[in-house]
């Protein structure tokens, strides 16, 4: 596994607020993600994730800060303007149509048109084309999307936010509703989009989770950073103590075993 | 689970196993046995299509044909025919709404307005029929449109909207047929020729049939083609020429049964087209994908950049319009427009056609078939009992329970889809 602090982010954003009427839900919030590396975001309720989040899929805009995509000043207006820029979203209730199959769910909004006629055999077979890279098994794609199981709804989530080739992709609590087998199916999932070279924001509340694919974990306290940490180097309680709070002094806790590994 | 196998248990050079076909947990066989058994699997598990309608229809020719010997003959069927055209090309734009899991209660009193405008503008304006015509259809429009309007911009309900309308619109037909009532088509001219006395040339019908045929034979072919130069599966060959074999002998049956009478009416024709063309639309149009997606999930359909209140002003628009011209088909098999055009029955009889031939009232499931299937159990309903002399009590009961059944089929079905996983 490569660490990629190194290589330049795909986003960044630096300095991030975000205030609703007398509520400070961001504070000079410092976030990255780069290329092939995934990144979870962690926190306790309340504590920004989902504002950061929205703030990254268009949905809010921050009212300071800075956010660099691809190495370019842009502001997001909306969900639209992030789709376009190349950030893919797949929110908590997937949004499928049961009555469609899994071609039609797909390619929804941006259907393949040959003619005036839809062209089912040129999205069927880019279908299967985009199962077998990401080496997601579903049966057919052909069966109305309601007959899969939650895992494969959420394989089919992720494989249409990947239609529209996406730089980067964000999903939000994608193992909370799974079993075991398909939560390990999700997180099969996760590391191809990262050895496909995308950049992975991975929101959730499940530590061995994250603690199974991330490369980094980013922790959110009452709106402000309470610190990152590379998943080889940390452990669960260290995140949670995080989380929680009942360290005060993680973050200088880090920059002294940095210092010290740095000195010997 | 499945995910611990290597993907290299998929062996691409050795075999040519289509890529849809690849996953082992996939039951079926191939060839005829497997296309048969797969129907047979999809029936039991409550992915019913139109077989219960289809077994109904059986049922009900039976019964009649037992009590009157006439039902079956050539010169009922025509009847018969002649009068499925008006309510089902209601019934077809119903269908739409009932996709988009909305409903429009108006059409009856939009296709008495329809007829009221066709005959105030022909017969007492003395317009030309065609300019008669489109101002019939251009209400219809403008009254589709209106609904929709009201629905994308204050959030109305559709089933208060509609309701509001049926009552508005029979005031509106009312006033536009004025004091007299009636207005009476001149029987040897436009309208009534058109409804009652034109039909296809006997060799024409037959020839229709050949091009219909031909034309599934070949959109079939040409799409196995493809999909086999894609490397998916295709339907097998016997399957095809099995279904083309059926169709061609339904509709010769068919065909020639009416040809023993006076024929196919260039009436059914335009509805059976009309059917033809919105089965396509909704099927294989990025129009039609739309309205399935928002009959199925408005907010799915909403976040992946479908204008969803372009697609609802459209399908209320084009069911009224549909209504309207259902109104002028029946205004021109009666010969008259008059103040009880469009009352009564011919409301429900419409959304009833809709939901007996197999659309789902829940949104999201059904087919323009299911205005033809449906309205052919109505009328054959209506046409028997008529012939067994019986009065319109019995009519409205019977027609009634056959409604109340259908629905109970599809309210059933759907339980069992999901329970066995097929939505």
């Amino acid at each position: 596994m490569t660490t990629t602090s190194r290589a330049r982010p795909v986003l960044s954003m630096t300095g991030v607020s975000k205030r609703f009427g007398a509520v400070q839900a961001l504070k000079d919030v410092d976030f990255h993600v780069s290329a092939g590396e995934v990144v979870a975001l962690v926190g306790d309720n309340g504590a920004g994730k989902s504002t950061l989040v929205k703030a990254i899929a268009g949905v809010y805009l921050p009212d300071e800060g800075s956010v660099l995509f691809d190495g370019q000043e842009v502001s997001i207006h909306s969900p639209a303007e992030a789709q376009r820029l190349g950030i893919a979203t797949v929110f908590q209730d997937l949004a499928l149509c049961d009555n469609l199959d899994v071609v039609g769910n797909l390619f929804l909004g941006s259907e393949w048109i040959h003619g005036r006629v839809l062209d089912e055999v040129g999205m069927e077979k880019e279908s299967w084309r985009l199962f077998k890279e990401l080496s997601a098994k579903i049966p057919s794609v052909r069966v109305p999307v309601a007959s899969l199981s939650g895992g494969q709804r959420q394989t089919v989530a992720i494989a249409r936010s990947l239609l529209g080739q996406p730089k980067v992709v964000m999903l939000d609590e994608p193992t909370a509703a799974l079993g075991v087998a398909q939560t390990a199916e999700v997180l099969n999932l996760v590391e191809r989009l990262r050895e496909n070279g995308l950049a992975v924001i991975l929101i959730s509340h499940n530590m061995s989770d994250v603690m199974a694919v991330a490369d980094r974990i980013d922790v959110l306290r009452l709106g402000r950073n309470n610190g990152e940490f590379l998943v080889r180097e940390t452990t669960t309680q260290e995140i949670i103590a995080a989380i929680t709070g009942a360290t005060n002094n993680v973050v200088t806790a880090r920059a002294a075993r940095r210092e010290a590994k740095e000195n010997a | 689970m499945s995910t611990e196998q290597p993907p290299a248990l998929i062996d691409e050079t050795a075999a040519p196993l289509p890529a849809d076909l690849q996953d082992e947990r996939l039951i079926g066989g191939r060839g005829l046995q497997g296309g048969f058994a797969a129907t047979v699997s999809r029936l039991r598990t409550g992915d019913l299509g139109s077989a219960p309608v289809i077994i109904g229809l059986i049922i009900i020719w039976g019964v009649f044909q037992i009590l009157r010997p006439e039902f079956l003959s050539s010169t009922n069927l025509v009847n018969l025919s002649l009068d499925m055209a008006a309510i089902g090309t209601t019934a077809l734009g119903v269908v739409l709404v009932l996709l988009l899991g909305e409903i429009d209660l108006s059409v009856g009193s939009m296709a008495g307005l329809s007829g009221a405008v066709l005959a105030v503008a022909y017969v007492s304006h003395g317009w030309p029929w065609w300019a008669a015509v489109l101002a019939s259809l251009a209400t219809g429009v403008a009254v589709g449109a209106f609904y929709g309007f009201l629905y994308n911009r204050f959030g109305v309900p559709a089933f208060v909207i509609t309701l509001a309308g049926l009552l508005a619109f029979l005031g509106l037909q009312l006033l536009v047929l004025g004091k007299l009532g009636t207005i009476n088509f001149p029987y040897d001219r436009a309208f009534f020729k058109f409804a009652n006395l034109s039909f296809l040339p006997k060799w024409l019908s037959y020839v229709l049939v050949l091009i219909a045929v031909a034309g599934f034979l070949a959109a079939r072919i040409r799409m196995s083609r493809q999909r086999s130069a894609a490397g998916l599966s295709t339907t097998p060959m016997a399957v095809i020429g099995l279904r083309s074999g059926l169709l061609l002998l339904g509709l010769l049956v068919a065909v020639f049964v009416l040809n023993r009478d006076r024929g196919v009416s260039y009436m059914v024709l335009m509805f059976l087209l009309l059917v033809l063309v919105m089965d396509f639309a909704i099927r294989r149009t990025r129009w039609g994908r739309s309205v399935m997606a928002v009959g199925g999930n408005v907010e799915a359909a909403r976040r992946s950049g479908i204008n969803v209140t372009r697609v609802y002003l459209s399908v209320f628009a084009l069911c009224s319009t549909f209504a309207a011209l259902g109104g002028i088909f029946f205004a021109a098999r009666l010969g008259a427009a008059n103040q009880s055009s469009g009352t009564g029955d011919y409301n429900l009889n419409a959304i009833a056609s809709a939901v007996i031939g197999g659309t789902s009232l829940f949104g999201g499931r059904g087919s323009a078939y299911s205005a033809v299937l449906g309205i052919l159990v109505i009328q054959s309903i209506s046409s028997g009992l008529n012939l067994l002399n019986l009065d319109s009590s019995i009519r409205y009961m019977v027609t009634g329970a056959v409604l109340l059944i259908a629905v109970t089929v599809d309210s059933l079905s759907r339980r069992s889809r999901a329970a066995h996983g097929r939505a």
